[in-house]
């Protein structure tokens, strides 16, 4: 096309300079960045989430104070309300709870243990579903039909009640004394466990459709071995979709594991998610003491919402049909 | 008065980057009862050009120019209801594949008598009568019976005699067939187009024949319109369109199609291909691949002009100054 | 055709057996039957002997088929925690758990598919944006944090409707007992059917949304525009009965969902019904109830999949001919 060769020449951008403005330009003419632009609901998810993650890795820094260092706490100011209510302060600006801890800071908390669960369980799902998707799709055979009947049929079941029976087994096998411990890699576990037949399925059906073009067949010419075949050329190619999925995942992990938690075969209490703090609110509702389990309740929405929308956007974009 | 006159239409696909010309100025007409074969190759807008017509154009499409007219009066632009009076009763539409033209969930007969319903005044049970008269009419052998089939279990052929008995139940004036043959089997198409041709002749109904296959034009039109990147390069009958083409890009499609008595070591064949709606050229948009081209090719677009012969017209500055009698 | 059916019904007893077995081989080898009855005191012997008589010495194979003619009569064992036949319990909890899936489907679909066609119909309305963007809700909110918050409008700050349990219950046909007679049972079945159903209300709305809008894309649809037919006739006729196979599909699927989303549901507002009792299992390592409660919902699942299968059969006339071919 006539158009950017000339502009560039014409303004006389040369050398380095132009590498850069070159790659900020096609970054920017993308259509991706184009449709993201136009697209204010998904500048704002991307905000929120940005604010989000900041303010839960960096908690322990920005948090006035630790809510759960048992010798901060002040019982004296339990139930304090937030601070655009009368006897709210500054000090505790979304009020406390029943035992004095900043709701502000163990939402941020909250923030941290739902993240940190939601991302390891997409990440264990998409290890497992991805390499048994790729194994299946490019050698095919007994393997592929196997996984794929046994992933069919966990899909039947929606994650969630898979999560809930996994983590439930888990704990009348697991002694006593090793639940606490455990509890959150049993719960990254379930969640994982309960989402890895899609990673499968859809990695499955791209490393078919690769595994017939022609640069595989020149590959296995030359003689490249089928394990670099899979990790070096399969599985890039399949991961657009993929990645796609696992921004959503991400989104559900963290609603299964606050429901989870919710329920009270979560997290364990001393490392509170939000599903554990809006369960510990839920007791001080009727009492007028709102506010302890609605923040919570706000902050969980905000964040499910806010992934929730950019992966729509990453879906619609990647999406060949709706272009 | 022709039946449908086409004048000067323009088709413009705006995008966020700039606005596509998807036809670029074409102006044609058809008589009662005439058949037009429209050819050209894929791309050169025909198919826009018959969607256009019944008002069915896709958007962001729209018609940025000209008018289209049936029986003199102006049809592009109506609003959505009158439009939709005229579709069916009187003009008739065929597309390309017969598979996906049919509601697969419902049985032939009841999409016929839905349509014949929807035109006329008969009742139900006439309807039914109608409808099997009329898949008795196409071919469809046992119609009795076969009525209360549903598509899936016709054969690629009989799907499109149901097709066309659902274009011509409402007894069109007009039918714009879009490439009715392309996805038939070879020994099938003669057939159909045989077909389609007996029924036409009978209710003296026009056809507008979209097509790329040079074959089928011969085999029914009666006037020939070469479409070349948006635009017409030639309209002339069909004798003369095909035995002596005039606009150099006919020329050229007509030495490219084989002739089985002939001895040709290699096949002529026109250098280059046709442009893509973002890179016509200016001028004459055949002029980068044209044998006869001058300067003035490449400046000025040519309008269609007499070329000697008085039923056939040419876009091509060679005839520049001819009048109609040579 | 009736091949077809022989087909799904033995897939369905190999599912079910499947079942049985895990569950089977959670209720006997999971934590330790015995433990979990006697006291601290009882002897070794004691328990030897009761092991014994429970007949956890028997080969697998044995006690395995004890088990299944056991979950055929509905005997499943006596509950750890609450020292009853879990038979009794499921029996009195079933009716209430049904009563709320059954309203919230309805609800459901009564809402759902109609929301759904006119946001195809109408794609860039304020109206279908406006519903779209709701929906997104129902998707991201958990569903105990929509029963919360429907507890605290409605509850908390309105008081007009309960926030737990289901109201005045009455027996009908012997040993249902129903809350849809009692001005509080209708009451208190409210805000669970709308928390319940809510998820299930989006999805179906989205999926009846994007089939609408790609049959209206379809060849057949557009060659009925170009013969004229009322847009009415398209739009009600043509388009609407094709996107109700995907609808069924969907519905189908759904019936996990509802089952897990029942539990949660069924917590937040301490309905008494079968997820409430589940999760309480768990919470105590009840493995009888556990056991139970996992063949139930199997049974369920593979009953509501064969209904499914069969409306197929009714509404797309292609796959009756295909399934019958590919079965001789």
């Amino acid at each position: 096309m006539v158009d950017r060769e000339s502009k560039m020449e014409i303004s006389g951008i040369s050398g380095r300079k132009g590498k850069i403005g070159g790659w900020v330009r096609r970054v920017t003419d993308h259509d991706i960045f184009y449709s993201f632009t136009r697209s204010p609901v998904t500048i704002l998810a991307c905000f929120a989430t940005l604010v989000i993650l900041l303010s839960s890795v960096f908690a322990p820094w920005l948090t006035p104070h630790d809510p759960f260092n048992p010798a901060s706490l002040d019982l004296m100011e339990a139930f304090t309300p937030p601070v655009w209510i009368e006897d709210g302060t500054w000090k505790y600006p979304l009020g406390t709870d029943d035992q004095g801890r900043d709701i502000l800071s163990t939402i941020m908390y909250g923030n941290r243990i739902s993240l940190i669960v939601g991302f390891f369980a997409v990440l264990f799902s998409m290890l497992i579903g991805v390499t048994l998707g790729t194994v299946s799709g490019y050698v095919g055979g007994w393997f592929e039909v196997v996984t794929m009947r046994l992933a069919d049929a966990q899909l039947t079941v929606p994650p969630i009640l898979i999560a809930l029976l996994v983590d439930g087994v888990a704990r009348t096998t697991l002694p006593r004394e090793l639940q606490e411990d455990m509890a959150i890699y049993v719960l990254i576990f379930s969640i994982g466990i309960a989402a890895w037949p899609q990673y499968a399925r859809v990695t499955r059906s791209g490393a078919m459709v690769e595994r017939n073009k022609e640069y595989i067949a020149a590959a296995q010419v030359i003689g490249i071995r089928p394990v670099r075949i899979m990790l070096g050329h399969i599985v890039p190619n399949v991961m657009g979709p993929t990645l796609v999925m696992a921004t959503i995942g991400v989104a559900l992990a963290v609603i299964i594991e606050a429901t989870l938690s919710f329920l009270g075969i979560g997290v364990p209490p001393t490392t509170p998610s939000l599903g554990t703090l809006i369960r510990i609110g839920n007791d001080f509702l009727f009492s007028g003491e709102w506010w302890i389990t609605i923040f919570p309740v706000v902050a969980l929405v905000v964040l499910v919402l806010a992934v929730n929308l950019i992966g729509d956007w990453l879906r619609d974009t990647f999406n060949p049909k709706l272009r | 008065m022709a039946l449908l006159e086409v004048d000067h239409l323009r088709i413009e696909f705006p995008t966020r980057r700039s606005t596509l010309v998807a036809v670029d100025d074409i102006s044609f007409s058809i008589d009662q009862g005439e058949v037009l074969g429209i050819v050209g190759e894929s791309g050169a807008g025909k198919s826009i050009t018959g969607a256009a017509i019944i008002g069915l154009l896709e958007p962001p499409g729209r018609i940025a120019h000209g008018a289209i007219l049936l029986e003199g009066r102006q049809i592009n632009g109506l609003p959505n209801e009158a439009m939709r009076r005229i579709r069916g009763a009187r003009i008739g539409v065929i597309f390309q594949d017969p598979l996906t033209s049919l509601n697969p969930l419902y049985t032939i007969g009841r999409q016929l008598v839905q349509t014949i319903l929807t035109h006329t005044a008969l009742n139900a049970a006439q309807a039914r009568k109608f409808a099997v008269d009329l898949l008795n009419d196409v071919g469809i052998p046992a119609a009795k019976h076969r009525i209360d089939s549903y598509p899936h279990v016709f054969s690629g052929g009989m799907r499109q005699r149901v097709v066309i008995a659902l274009a011509l139940c409402a007894n069109p004036d007009l039918i714009i067939a879009d490439e009715p043959t392309t996805a038939l089997d070879v020994s099938i198409q003669a057939q159909i187009i045989a077909l389609l041709r007996r029924l036409c002749r009978e209710h003296n109904t026009a056809i507008m024949l979209i097509t790329h296959d040079m074959g089928v034009i011969a085999e029914t039109a009666d006037r020939v319109a070469v479409m070349y990147a948006g635009r017409i390069a030639e309209i002339g009958s069909l004798r003369d369109v095909v035995k002596k083409p005039k606009h150099p890009y006919t020329v050229g499609l007509m030495a490219s199609i084989p002739v089985i008595d002939e001895e040709n070591d290699e096949l002529p064949h026109i250098k280059g291909s046709m442009p893509g709606l973002l890179e016509i050229p200016p001028g004459c948009a055949f002029n980068p691949r044209c044998p006869d081209v001058f300067d003035r090719c490449r400046r000025e677009r040519p309008d269609l002009m007499p070329t000697g012969n008085p039923n056939q017209i040419a876009a091509c500055w060679k005839y520049n100054g001819t009048n109609t009698n040579g | 055709m009736i091949f077809y059916i022989i087909k799904r019904v033995f897939q369905a007893a190999a599912v079910m057996i499947l079942v049985a077995f895990i569950s089977f081989v959670l209720f006997n080898y999971v934590g330790d039957p015995v433990n979990n009855m006697v006291g601290q005191e009882a002897t070794i012997e004691d328990r030897e002997a009761l092991r014994d008589r429970l007949g956890l010495n028997d080969p697998v194979i044995v006690q395995f088929s004890r088990f299944v003619i056991h979950a055929l009569e509905g005997n499943f064992g006596i509950s750890y925690r609450m020292q009853r036949p879990v038979k009794d319990l499921i029996a009195e909890r079933l009716p209430a758990t049904l009563e709320l899936v059954f309203s919230s489907a309805v609800l459901a679909l009564v809402l759902g598919i109609p929301l759904g066609i006119y946001t195809g119909l109408h794609r860039d309305s304020w109206l279908s944006r406006l519903i779209l963007s709701s929906s997104l809700a129902g998707v991201s909110l958990p569903t105990f944090v929509i029963g919360i918050l429907l507890i605290y409008v409605f509850s908390v700050s309105l008081n007009v409707l309960p926030s737990y349990g289901r109201g005045d219950v009455v027996k009908i046909f012997g040993s249902w007992t129903t809350g849809l007679l009692t001005t509080s049972g209708l009451k208190a079945i409210i805000l669970p059917s709308i928390t319940l159903c809510l998820y299930q209300l989006t999805l179906i709305l989205r999926i009846v949304r994007a089939e609408m809008l790609e049959v209206l894309l379809t060849d057949y649809i557009k060659f009925a525009r170009a013969r004229g037919l009322t847009d009415r006739a398209i739009n009600f006729g043509h388009a609407l009965k094709n996107t109700l196979v995907p609808v069924i599909t969907v519905t189908g699927l759904q019936v996990g969902s509802l089952i897990a989303f029942s539990i949660i549901t069924e917590t937040v507002f301490q309905w008494p019904g079968m997820g409430f009792l589940f999760i309480q299992a768990v919470l105590f390592a009840d493995v009888p109830i556990m056991a139970a409660y996992m063949v139930l919902m199997a049974l369920f699942f593979v009953i509501i999949n064969l209904i499914v299968d069969l409306l197929y059969f009714v509404v797309d006339p292609r796959l009756r001919i295909e399934r019958t071919m590919t079965n001789g």
